[in-house]
């Protein structure tokens, strides 16, 4: 039976709310520590934070814009081998997707931890945050989320979401054991609890939240702002794929492209500890750079630019789930995100296969069948 | 164009494509000159940059063959090859490369006719799609 209930909320005041339940979730026996995003005493910024005390929670902020990186790489050093206790992670549903993932490719484990979700109001790119967020983070926060609960909107003082959140359709999170709901809820009071896995209701039960109910409204609302998204989303594809519907174009797309191979750091799913394009593989004989020069006249330095990103998307597009990081990380503002994406949401449909929706779900280069894909094989 | 001759890499595994180029050669049947074969022990070991690097410098089409359905002679090699040209014609025709230049098929060892056949057909069809656009840009 799924646990609904409530956090108690006092005008409006969903931070104190938050580290409320962090102090509770904190004093159950079955939880060693819990990671989550705070506001760090030494600047305006938000970084995850692993916490074993509560007097350590002070900075307990969940709903600010700063998105600094996919918290699933974090959780997955966390959790690839027993710790010898059991984390409760408060996440985005990007970066639980991103786990779910990882999981799944056996970067990480699912035993030791609770996984809890928040409905994602989105968040600004690195340097919009900082602008915005100036000296206080704390007030910058309260003024986002004021905004966005209000109907109001995410745009303040000429920053926006980003792309990626403005075209993510699926800022629910539904593959969390707990869901913490803001969509539908009367948030000036309360804020919704949910258990979604039998893992969140122990969790749930042993906390004794005062139970709820589901707000009628709330599904509307959801879907409401899911269509919207897919909206913005399939509008971004179409732009993306005329900007890059042949190689011409697609070189024109990565120009700026130093390979610095920023995005793949960033990118929460790109887990090989060697990535073929950091070893000697691409390191060629000088004399072969000549040649390739002698050949075409003229070669961009340094080569493999397409290349890398063409192979990138071969190994990472089945599980990219539209955190946004790369764009975040490129250093020249190559809109990458909205070509991933874009390549990611094809090949996931081509596989009918939604990455970070269930760690039951195989990768769809980890199985396969006798008969299959016959389309792709003969003349 | 018309003394265009395109390039074709084919990566063939050892134990029924190769072995069928081989029958082709021992039989004395003739097949174009433009197919570069690549042996490799199983197309389950063809990683996509293969494909997508020599798409990139030089070849106008790749070929990866290996044994057909149930004939891998590591039991399912070419099932993992099979999916991942099908991601690979899934991503690569998005930036305009044209789906004839990549191909998979299923060659047994004993099919040396059909082999000599099968590199005839792509030559031509490589020869009427004219050269890559992709292999002669300064950025790869």
């Amino acid at each position: 039976m799924a646990i609904t209930a409530t956090i108690e909320v006092n005008q409006q005041d969903l931070l104190t709310s938050l580290k409320a339940f962090c102090t509770k979730l904190l004093e159950q026996d079955a939880i060693s520590a819990i990671l989550v995003p705070q506001r760090l005493p030494m600047k305006s910024m938000v970084m995850p934070t692993l916490v074993t005390e509560a007097d350590h929670l002070d900075g307990v902020d969940p709903l600010s814009p700063a998105f600094p990186m996919n918290g699933a790489k974090v959780l997955a050093k966390l959790t690839r081998r027993p710790s010898g206790g059991k984390i409760a992670a408060i996440m985005r549903p990007c970066e639980i997707r991103a786990f779910i993932e990882l999981v799944k490719l056996k970067q990480a484990r699912t035993e030791d931890v609770v996984l809890i979700g928040m409905d994602c109001l989105g968040a600004y790119g690195n340097t919009d945050y900082f602008r915005f967020a100036g000296e206080d983070a704390e007030a910058a926060t309260r003024r986002f989320y004021e905004s966005v609960l209000a109907g109001k909107g995410a745009a303040l003082d000429g920053v926006d979401l980003t792309t990626a959140c403005q075209a993510c359709e699926a800022p629910f999170p539904t593959s969390a054991d707990i869901a913490i709901g803001l969509h539908g809820v009367d948030t000036g009071r309360h804020l919704l609890v949910l258990g979604q896995t039998p893992a969140g209701d122990d969790l749930l039960q042993q906390m004794g939240l005062p139970s709820s109910e589901v707000p009628t409204e709330r599904q509307a609302i959801m879907d409401q702002l899911r269509t919207s998204r897919e909206k913005y989303r399939d509008d971004m594809f179409a732009a993306t794929a005329a900007a890059t519907d042949n190689i011409d174009k697609l070189n024109t797309y990565l120009a700026n492209c130093v390979n610095c191979y920023n995005c793949r750091v960033a990118c929460p799913v790109c887990y090989c500890k060697e990535c073929v394009f950091v070893t000697d593989v691409f390191n060629h004989d000088p004399s072969q750079y000549l040649r390739w020069a002698k050949r075409k006249g003229a070669v961009k330095m340094p080569t493999d630019t397409v290349f890398y990103h063409l192979t990138r998307l071969t190994h990472m597009s089945t599980a990219c789930v539209g955190c946004g990081q790369c764009s975040n990380a490129c250093p020249n503002d190559i809109p990458v995100m909205e070509l991933f994406r874009m390549v990611a949401h094809n090949t996931q449909r081509a596989f009918a296969y939604e990455a970070g929706n269930s760690v039951d779900e195989k990768p769809p280069l980890s199985e396969f069948k006798e008969d299959e894909f016959q389309e792709v094989v003969g003349l | 164009m018309e003394n265009f001759e395109p390039v074709l890499v084919a990566f063939v595994c050892n134990w029924c494509t190769y072995t069928a180029a081989d029958l082709a050669g021992t039989s004395r049947l003739s097949y174009p000159k433009n197919v570069r074969l690549i042996r490799v022990m199983c197309t389950g070991m063809v990683d996509p940059q293969y494909v997508i690097k020599a798409l990139l410098e030089g070849a106008d089409g790749v070929l990866v063959s290996g044994c057909h359905p149930g004939d891998c002679h590591y039991i399912n090699g070419n099932y993992k090859a099979r999916r991942r040209i099908k991601l690979l014609k899934e991503i690569l025709p998005q930036f305009g490369f044209e789906p004839e230049r990549l191909r998979l098929t299923w060659i047994g060892a004993s099919d040396g006719i059909e082999f000599a056949e099968i590199m005839q057909e792509l030559v031509k069809e490589l020869k009427a799609l004219g050269p890559s656009q992709a292999k002669m840009k300064m950025v790869v």
